[in-house]
């Protein structure tokens, strides 16, 4: 029996009149690798948010890693959507990923040679050894992405929340994100979230579909009817670009 | 210009600058780049009551002002975190009470008010020897705080979002962030004035932000050019007898303006190399 790494029970969310959240449940459980897909708008990003303690829900209980989601904050690894920050910020990749290393600091210390080891040797594991010193907003898309990877790994999360990762991501650069997630599932549990829904069902073990409500079925098979459930309109699956193998069934 | 320094007020006046362009050059890089330029106005004019509450209890406007300054930035980053009210409209709120409650203590006070426009616009030739000390003591404690919340700052500033999932108290680090502005508009006050502090506040920090990526020699630098803008606008000032605050400012403004235009000039010329 796996460990419950996340309990979502009853959780609804509402901005003003606008309910974001309805009623939502949801169990992970250690080593799951979980996509959630639905439109945009559906709360997607609003539900990572109540997993991090960004945004606390107006009814349910959430528990993350045995414990409230403020107090495992530092434990779960989170990657943004890039448009996030500023590009023009004088920061470096280096010191980018460094933040990753926060959470085993905190107020008062320095960050000493350890640090720099891990931090060094994860960009030289997302293929950015050669750009530590640039710019961040120097970097492409992708690789911007793949430093905020690498921000969110040296904290050496239990729990990895990836809003959106392939959203600024060419397609070539796409493969081998989804190899590096291949390799991450085998050390973490993570949650992903995307609109993508080809994208995403290449990689993940588990689909949950999104939109106010949440659709899941423990398996990463999507009906169509939970598609149309999720979309309000019926939906064609269109399967493009470097998909390994069908995963969806015929209909 | 260095017979010029034979007299004290000069040498003070020289001293101001140093210790102002250290304070203004290192919290004018977060200014920049936390974007928080029109907040900071507002500190800088809120504190404007300071010096009127100052003139009439008669005790040292500079004091006044720095509690008026502290206690804005307090309002404003709190009001900003904690409710949904939008963030310029608290700095138009605090920026307008501050001044109004400045005019309404200045009128109370018996008689004239003989240096106030040296605290509106500033006169570095006339800062007396108990001022500086405070400036000092304000720049230690400005880099003290810089020096023990430095990773915490630059998450802040960098995503703040991020910030607060790796376990930061956001709210009381923006709040500190706030303060060291405050102290900032107090340092500068003698030196450029309280309508003129945005600009030492933001000039060398953005010249600093053309030339390097690295938010310590950001700082490094903006020191730098504060003190070259201070001191150059301190002779011309002396030379052709014009105000000195206001002649820095001008100095700094035509430096920073030429700047972006050949900086933009280079990126232009670069990029047409690299199309052909």
């Amino acid at each position: 029996m796996n460990r419950t790494v996340l309990k979502i029970e009853h959780v609804n969310v509402s901005y003003g009149d606008n309910k974001v959240l309805d009623d939502v449940s949801l169990t992970v459980e250690e080593h799951d690798f979980l996509g959630i897909i639905g439109p945009n708008g559906g709360g997607k990003t609003t539900l990572l948010k109540v997993i991090l303690g960004l945004v606390s829900p107006d009814r349910g209980v959430i528990t993350v890693l045995g414990s409230t989601p403020v107090k495992s904050r530092g434990r779960i690894g989170y990657v943004p959507q890039i448009s996030n920050f500023d590009r023009n910020f004088p920061v470096s990749v280096y010191e980018v990923a460094m933040m990753g290393r926060y959470s085993h600091k905190g107020l008062g210390k320095y960050y000493d040679r350890s640090d720099r080891d891990v931090v060094l040797n994860m960009l030289k594991k997302v293929g950015l050894g050669d750009y530590i010193d640039a710019q961040i907003g120097q970097l492409s898309g992708g690789q911007q992405q793949r430093v905020m990877i690498a921000r969110a790994l040296v904290s050496s999360p239990e729990l990895m929340l990836l809003d959106e990762p392939t959203a600024s991501v060419d397609p070539i650069m796409q493969t081998e994100f989804y190899e590096l997630l291949e390799m991450l599932k085998k050390e973490m549990t993570i949650i992903m979230v995307s609109h993508d829904i080809g994208a995403i069902s290449v990689v993940v073990d588990k689909i949950a579909c999104l939109n106010h409500r949440l659709y899941y079925h423990g398996s990463r098979e999507i009906t169509p009817e939970i598609l149309e459930a999720t979309y309000h309109c019926p939906v064609q699956l269109i399967a493009h670009g470097q998909i390994p193998h069908r995963i969806l069934r015929e209909h | 210009m260095f017979e010029a320094f034979q007299f004290e007020f000069m040498r003070h006046a020289l001293v101001a600058g140093i210790l102002a362009s250290v304070a203004c050059g290192i919290v004018g890089v977060y200014v920049v780049v936390k974007k928080i330029v029109s907040m900071s106005g507002s500190i800088a004019h809120a504190s404007f009551g300071g010096i009127g509450l100052g003139y009439f209890l008669r005790f040292n406007p500079v004091i006044g002002a720095m509690f008026f300054a502290l206690i804005s930035a307090l309002t404003m980053g709190l009001t900003a975190k904690k409710t949904r009210l939008p963030e310029d409209t608290t700095t138009g709120i605090i920026w307008a009470t501050g001044m109004a409650l400045g005019i309404i203590f200045i009128g109370l006070s018996a008689g004239y008010a003989p240096d106030l426009m040296s605290y509106l616009f500033g006169n570095i030739l006339t800062v007396p020897l108990s001022d500086l000390y405070l400036m000092a003591i304000l720049d230690a404690v400005i880099i003290g705080i810089v020096a023990f919340f430095y990773k915490e700052l630059l998450l802040l500033c960098f995503d703040e979002e991020y910030a607060v999932t790796a376990g930061i108290r956001v709210t009381g680090l923006y709040l500190v962030l706030l303060s060291m502005v405050a102290l900032t508009v107090v340092v500068l006050i003698r030196v450029v004035g309280m309508i003129l502090v945005i600009a030492m506040l933001t000039f060398p920090a953005a010249l600093a932000r053309l030339v390097t990526h690295s938010l310590k020699t950001m700082m490094l630098l903006s020191v730098a050019f504060g003190m070259v803008f201070t001191l150059a606008g301190l002779w011309t000032s002396y030379l052709l007898n014009l105000a000195s605050g206001a002649t820095i400012i001008l100095l700094s403004g035509l430096v920073l303006l030429s700047a972006y235009l050949i900086h933009g000039l280079v990126i232009r010329v670069r990029g047409q190399k690299e199309t052909k």
